[in-house]
């Protein structure tokens, strides 16, 4: 079995710049890595009904988000050769232009994190209970829905 | 049967609450259903999926006892 331990994905509010360089930075020991790929979700002011976007607030069934992140995991490092791989979700308000989700993936070679990054965000954005509440200027809301 | 329901997202906002503990004399996923579609009308016209204790279950999955959660549509990311 794999002894890679599921790890606390969910950060209150927007991801910061800093946090991502700092997590980058961390790396820099990790010297077999040739690669890192990284996928960063902004949130969009979209217009709807003459009305934009200002921010999401997300909520999530935590628990079995825990659960599915964890099995993404074990999937994802069974089907590519990754050396690392981390996930950071937002709950809680995240407003228009900052990031939400952030997706980390590295390996001694980039073929691995290019397919590696796409499978785990499309399999983040089927199979993780988290719901966005699309916050408009006016502070009417609306639920939000993947496209 | 006692069941802890929960509700998310848009179906929080329709029951008017996140979590209650209900008692169920039938226990298939969807015996379940038509006793909650009673008590909030409402709720029959959303799109969502039901999770027991963690994982998606069908409609005709029959639940011993647990957590029974609604799930709309997931919008992460």
């Amino acid at each position: 079995m794999n002894k890679r331990k599921s790890k606390n994905v969910f950060i209150n509010g927007a991801i910061s710049s800093e946090f991502i360089g700092q997590s980058i930075a961390k790396h820099q020991s990790k010297t077999t890595i040739g690669a890192h790929n990284i996928f960063l979700g902004q949130v969009r002011a979209d217009e709807i009904d003459g009305k934009k976007v200002s921010a999401i607030e997300y909520t999530a069934h935590e628990d079995m988000a825990s659960i599915k992140f964890h099995e993404i995991r074990e999937e994802t490092f069974s089907k590519f050769d990754l050396t690392c791989m981390h996930i950071y979700h937002s709950l809680g308000s995240v407003k228009a232009g900052e990031i939400c989700l952030f997706v980390f993936v590295s390996s001694p070679r980039r073929k691995e994190v290019f397919s590696a990054l796409e499978y785990v965000v499309e399999e983040i954005k089927a199979k993780i209970p988290v719901f966005g509440k699309e916050i408009f200027e006016d502070e009417s809301h609306q639920w939000k829905v993947n496209s | 049967m006692i069941l802890h329901i929960k509700y998310f997202g848009l179906l929080a906002e329709v029951t008017g609450c996140n979590e209650e503990t209900l008692e169920f004399s039938k226990n298939s996923v969807s015996d379940v259903l038509s006793i909650l579609f009673e008590k909030y009308p409402d709720l029959k016209e959303k799109d969502f999926q039901v999770a027991q204790n963690n994982e998606i279950v069908s409609k005709e999955m029959v639940i011993s006892e647990g957590e029974i959660a609604l799930l709309p549509p997931f919008s992460g990311g």
